[in-house]
C-alpha cells in the first residue's frame, strides 16, 4: 500500500491509514509467508508450465501444449502404478480406521497398563520410512527373517513377503499399518475425550445397550475425526514413496510401483521433467476431487438428521 | 470398576505385536551376524557383541550423516518455533492490511502435494547453486502452513485481557509477546518442537532428489545408501536404524503428555 504518502496529503481529511501497525503486523507474519508462500505457490505454477513443455531435467526443452497430458493417458506403466495406488489406498485407508477406533475406545477406558499400551502402538509411527524399510527387509527376508522362521516353526510355509511378486503390495500395506496406526489412535482419543459425559449418561439412563450407545451417540460424535483421517489417510496413501523406496524399489515384476514412485523414477532417473510435471499435476488434481467429495459427502450427511 | 480383563486380552497381545519388531532390532543390533543368520534361529545373543556399532561409527559416513541431520533438524526446529509463533501471533492478534490474504495463500499451500513441488524446487535449487548443499535439506523447512496454523489456533484460544493489561502498562507489541504471550504458549511451542523434529528427521525424500555426494547425505538417505552396501550385515544395520530412532522415542516419551491436549484444541479433527 502507497499508505506513506498518502496518509501525508490526506492527514485531517479522513481516518489516515497508520503505517506503525502495518509495519509490525507484516514484520510478526512476513518472514514465515515469505518463506511457505515462496517456496510453494512460485514452484507449483513453474510445475504447471513445465508440465506443458518437454522439458528435460538437466536442459529446457519447447512447449509442447497438452502433450504430456495426453501421454500420460495411454501410458500401460502409469496404469499399472494407478492400479496399484488405488489397491493400496482401498486397503490402507479403511484398515486404518477399522483397526484404529478399537484401540481407541479401549484405550479411552480407565484401565492399567493404559500408558504402556499408548506408548507401544504409538512408537512405530515415529521411526522414519528408512528404518521402518530396512526392519521390514530384515525381519521378513524369505530365507532369513524371524518371521518365515517363526511360521515354519508353526508347520507354516515360508513365504516370500516383500519378494513374491504376488504378495509384495499387501506386505507393504501390513507394514504401512504398523508404522501409521498410531495416528488415527490419537486422533480418536482426543475426540473421544471431547464427548461429553451427560450424552452418554442420558442415553444410558434411557436404556440403551453398550451398542446402542456406541451406533446413536459415539459414532455420531466421532463423524468430524473421521472425516479428517478418511482424507489425510487417503492423501497419505495416495502419495506413498517412502516406503517402497526402502524396500522394494517398485520390484518384484514392478508389482510395487506406484504413482509416486513411478514419477520419481520419470523425472528423476529419466530425467523427463515435463512428463514428471504433468504426472503430478493429474494426481494433484484426483487428490483435490477426493477430498472435495469425501467432504461433501460427510456435509451432505450431515445436513438432514 | 467393571471388568478389565477383556480389554487386557485385546490390549497386550496388540501391543507387544507392535513394539516386538523395535524390540527385536534392538536385540539384534547387539547380535553378531553368525548368531542372527543361525537356524534354528536365536532369540538372545550369546554376549552383548558391540560389533553393528562399531562397523556404523567408523567404518562409514554415518557419523557424518548423523551430524548432518543433526544441524537440519536444530535448524529446522529453531525456525518453525521462532517463524511460526511470530506468524501465528500476528494472524491471531494484529490488524493490517493484506493479513486476510497472506493467511489464505498459507493455507493453500497445504493443498499442494509434495510431488508437484520436488521437481520446480529441484530447479530453483539448481539454478542458485544450492544442490548438494544442506542448506537444500532444511530451506524447505523454516516454516510449514501447520506450523503457523498450530500457533494460531493456540493464541486464539488465551484469552486477551493478559495481553491488555501488559498494553496498558507501556508494553509494546514485541514486548507483550515475548513477555506475556510466549510464556504461555509452552504447550503448544512443545508440540510444534517435536513435530518439526519428527518430520526433519525423518524426511527422505526431499534430500534424496536435493543432495547426492555421500558426505551431504543426511541420515535416512544415508540410512538407505547403507543398506543397500551392507546387505545382509544385520547386526551394522539394526545398529544404525536404533541410533537413528532413538532421539525420536526420547522425545516422543518426554513430550507425547502434551500431544492430545494439543490435537484437541487445534482443530486437528475437523
Amino acid at each position: 500500500m502507497a499508505a506513506g504518502a498518502l496518509t501525508v496529503r490526506t492527514r485531517h481529511a479522513r481516518p489516515r491509514v497508520r503505517l506503525m501497525p502495518q509495519l509490525t503486523g507484516w514484520g510478526f507474519v512476513g518472514p514465515a509467508t515469505l518463506v511457505i508462500v515462496g517456496l510453494s505457490i512460485f514452484p507449483a505454477v513453474w510445475a504447471l508450465i513445465l508440465s506443458l513443455r518437454d522439458d528435460n531435467l538437466l536442459a529446457p526443452g519447447s512447449f509442447v501444449g497438452l502433450q504430456n497430458y495426453s501421454d500420460l493417458l495411454d501410458d500401460p506403466d502409469l496404469r499399472a502404478a494407478t492400479l496399484h495406488t488405488l489397491l493400496y489406498s482401498v486397503l490402507y485407508v479403511p484398515g486404518s480406521l477399522v483397526i484404529g477406533l478399537p484401540i481407541a475406545l479401549a484405550l479411552n477406558r480407565p484401565i492399567r497398563f493404559r500408558a504402556f499400551y499408548r506408548t507401544c502402538l504409538f512408537v512405530p509411527y515415529v521411526v522414519s520410512a528408512a528404518a521402518t524399510g530396512i526392519l521390514a527387509n530384515f525381519i521378513l527376508d524369505p530365507q532369513f527373517g524371524i518371521v518365515n522362521d517363526l511360521l515354519a516353526g508353526a508347520g507354516i510355509a515360508r513365504q516370500g513377503f516383500l519378494q513374491d511378486p504376488s504378495q509384495a503390495l499387501l506386505t507393504l500395506v501390513v507394514v504401512s499399518l504398523w508404522g501409521s496406526v498410531g495416528l488415527p489412535i490419537v486422533v480418536y482419543l482426543a475426540a473421544l475425550q471431547d464427548i461429553p459425559r451427560e450424552l452418554v449418561e442420558a442415553a444410558r439412563v434411557d436404556g440403551a445397550g453398550a451398542l446402542r450407545v456406541f451406533r446413536a451417540v459415539t459414532l455420531p460424535q466421532l463423524r468430524p475425526a473421521t472425516v479428517f483421517l478418511v482424507i489425510w489417510q487417503t492423501i497419505d496413501a495416495l502419495q506413498l514413496f517412502d516406503l517402497v523406496y526402502t524396500t522394494t524399489k517398485g520390484q518384484p515384476l514392478d508389482s510395487t510401483t506406484v504413482i509416486v514412485f513411478y514419477l520419481y523414477q520419470q523425472a528423476f532417473q529419466l530425467f523427463h521433467a515435463g512428463y514428471g510435471a504433468a504426472v503430478a499435476y493429474a494426481l494433484f488434481v484426483v487428490t483435490l476431487i477426493a477430498s472435495g467429495a469425501a467432504l461433501w459427502h460427510a456435509r451432505r450427511g450431515e445436513a438432514p438428521s | 470398576m467393571r471388568r478389565q480383563w477383556p480389554y487386557h486380552l485385546v490390549l497386550m497381545p496388540l501391543s507387544l505385536l507392535f513394539a516386538a519388531p523395535l524390540v527385536w532390532m534392538l536385540i539384534t543390533s547387539f547380535m553378531p551376524d553368525a548368531e542372527i543368520n543361525a537356524y534354528p534361529p536365536r532369540l538372545w545373543p550369546s554376549h552383548i557383541d558391540f560389533g553393528g556399532y562399531l562397523k556404523v561409527l567408523t567404518e562409514d559416513s554415518y557419523p557424518r550423516w548423523f551430524g548432518n541431520t543433526l544441524l537440519v533438524t536444530a535448524v529446522a526446529v529453531v525456525s518453525h518455533l521462532a517463524l511460526c509463533s511470530l506468524a501465528g501471533y500476528g494472524f491471531a492478534r494484529l490488524r493490517f492490511r493484506g493479513k486476510g490474504v497472506a493467511f489464505v495463500a498459507i493455507m493453500a499451500t497445504v493443498m499442494v502435494p509434495t510431488q508437484v513441488l520436488m521437481i520446480p524446487t529441484f530447479l530453483v535449487f539448481k539454478n542458485l547453486g544450492l544442490i548438494d548443499t544442506l542448506s537444500a535439506a532444511f530451506l524447505p523447512w523454516l516454516a510449514t502452513a501447520f506450523g503457523v496454523f498450530l500457533m494460531r489456533q493456540f493464541f486464539l484460544s488465551l484469552p486477551r485481557e493478559l495481553e491488555e493489561a501488559a498494553r496498558i502498562d507501556g508494553c509494546n507489541r514485541l514486548g507483550v509477546f515475548f513477555r506475556v504471550v510466549l510464556p504461555l504458549a509452552r504447550p503448544a511451542l512443545a508440540t510444534l518442537a517435536v513435530f518439526t523434529f519428527l518430520g526433519a528427521w525423518n524426511d527422505l525424500i526431499w534430500p534424496l532428489i536435493a543432495i547426492n555426494s555421500e558426505e551431504t547425505y543426511t541420515l535416512q538417505v544415508g540410512l538407505t545408501t547403507f543398506a543397500g552396501a551392507r546387505h545382509t550385515q544385520w547386526s551394522a544395520l539394526m545398529a544404525g536404524n536404533v541410533l537413528a530412532t532413538f532421539p525420536l522415542i526420547v522425545a516422543f516419551v518426554v513430550a507425547q503428555r502434551h500431544f492430545i491436549a494439543t490435537m484437541s484444541f487445534s482443530g486437528l479433527k475437523g
